[in-house]
């Protein structure tokens, strides 16, 4: 590492470092100071992206299990008797709003209208608690109709899959309404626009993860 | 090797250091075209349940129609709510990465037990 990158010279030129690759390009953050790492990027960004990269791992495997084992259901009922289509769409519905109200927070923030951000935000946890109450109610009416957790191999990896995702779902709700309670109270320490951006790009992943399962479970006929 | 490592990822850039496009920070997008953007999710939406429910898709292009409507509601999230498209290349190599590599594994991974030739 040569003395130029340890101790960079304090020059009004533009000065390049070869440290820092190409393409890095978001130096700054949402109020035009350049954050204060290596690269110029926020940390806590990059950190966000490694794990939604990770996640992708976690539901690929799940969503390639329940692939493999949606026509392994036996005797007993199977997706064509279980499925109620319009409902189930109504639900992604309500979960892809609540994609927007999540940006509409994000923006808000980096306008520095906080109010309007803590509104859109509890839109945000309402919508998404109502995504949420709708695949309780679902798993209530499919057991109902015998589709226990242990009754097929289809079974067992429809309720994994779709129960990891309400767990995702049910935290992001956690984190929204902390989120609100925190700014309430002003108790976020740094850039709250960042802060509420983080949860954002979890709460549209857990909305991109609903995108391919509703297609690849619910729509594609088995 | 490692102090000097750590010394650089502490060491703050200095500010005259300009690495963003020279549009960078230009670029915004309104809550107008947010709402558009949306919009148009939901109507991809309809169409996916419409293809499905009323048939009126051809069988055999059920499944592609209804993957490339699936992709395209993927990728729209992801570039403009999750603003990808206009932030740093790294991050979206970050989660490029995961993805490409779950699709590849996964993909080998149904191959393997026949799931694509039935």
């Amino acid at each position: 590492m040569s003395d130029a990158t340890v101790n960079p010279p304090a020059t009004a030129e533009p000065v390049h470092d070869d440290t820092i690759p190409e393409g890095y390009d978001d130096t700054q953050d949402h109020i035009g100071l350049p954050h204060d790492t290596s690269t110029g990027l926020s940390n806590t960004k990059l950190a966000m992206w490694m794990f939604l990269g990770s996640e992708c791992l976690l539901f690929g495997g799940l969503i390639s299990t329940y692939m493999l084992y949606r026509n392994r259901q036996g005797d007993a009922v199977g997706p064509d008797q279980l499925w109620d289509i319009p409902f189930t769409s109504a639900t992604s519905f309500v979960l892809l709003m609540s994609s927007l109200t999540m940006v509409l927070a994000v923006t808000s923030a980096q306008r520095r209208d906080e109010r309007r951000a803590r509104l859109w935000l509890v839109v945000t946890a309402l919508l998404g608690g109502l995504f949420l109450s709708g695949q309780v109610y679902e798993f209530t009416v499919f057991y109902r109709e015998g589709l226990g957790y242990t009754t097929s191999l289809f079974a067992s990896s429809f309720y994994t899959l779709t129960g990891f995702h309400g767990v995702h779902v049910a935290v992001g709700i956690i984190m929204l309404l902390s989120l609100v309670a925190m700014l309430a109270k002003n108790r976020i320490v740094g850039d709250k626009a960042e802060t509420i951006e983080m949860v954002g790009l979890y709460w549209h992943f857990v909305d991109v993860v609903w995108i391919v399962i509703f297609t690849l479970v619910y729509l594609i006929p088995a | 090797m490692t102090m000097d490592s750590d010394t650089a990822i502490t060491e703050p850039v200095p500010a005259s250091v300009d690495h963003s496009r020279p549009d960078e920070h230009d670029h915004t997008i309104t809550d107008k075209n947010l709402i558009f953007i949306a919009l148009f999710l939901a109507v991809l939406t309809a169409l996916e349940v419409a293809a499905t429910e009323v048939d009126f898709v051809p069988d055999a292009l059920l499944i592609p129609s209804l993957l490339i409507m699936m992709t395209v509601k993927f990728f729209v999230v992801v570039l403009y709510f999750m603003h990808l498209k206009f932030d740093s290349r790294l991050f979206s190599l970050m989660f490029y990465i995961g993805l490409v590599f779950a699709v590849a594994l996964y993909g080998v991974m149904l191959a393997t037990f026949h799931f694509f030739t039935g």
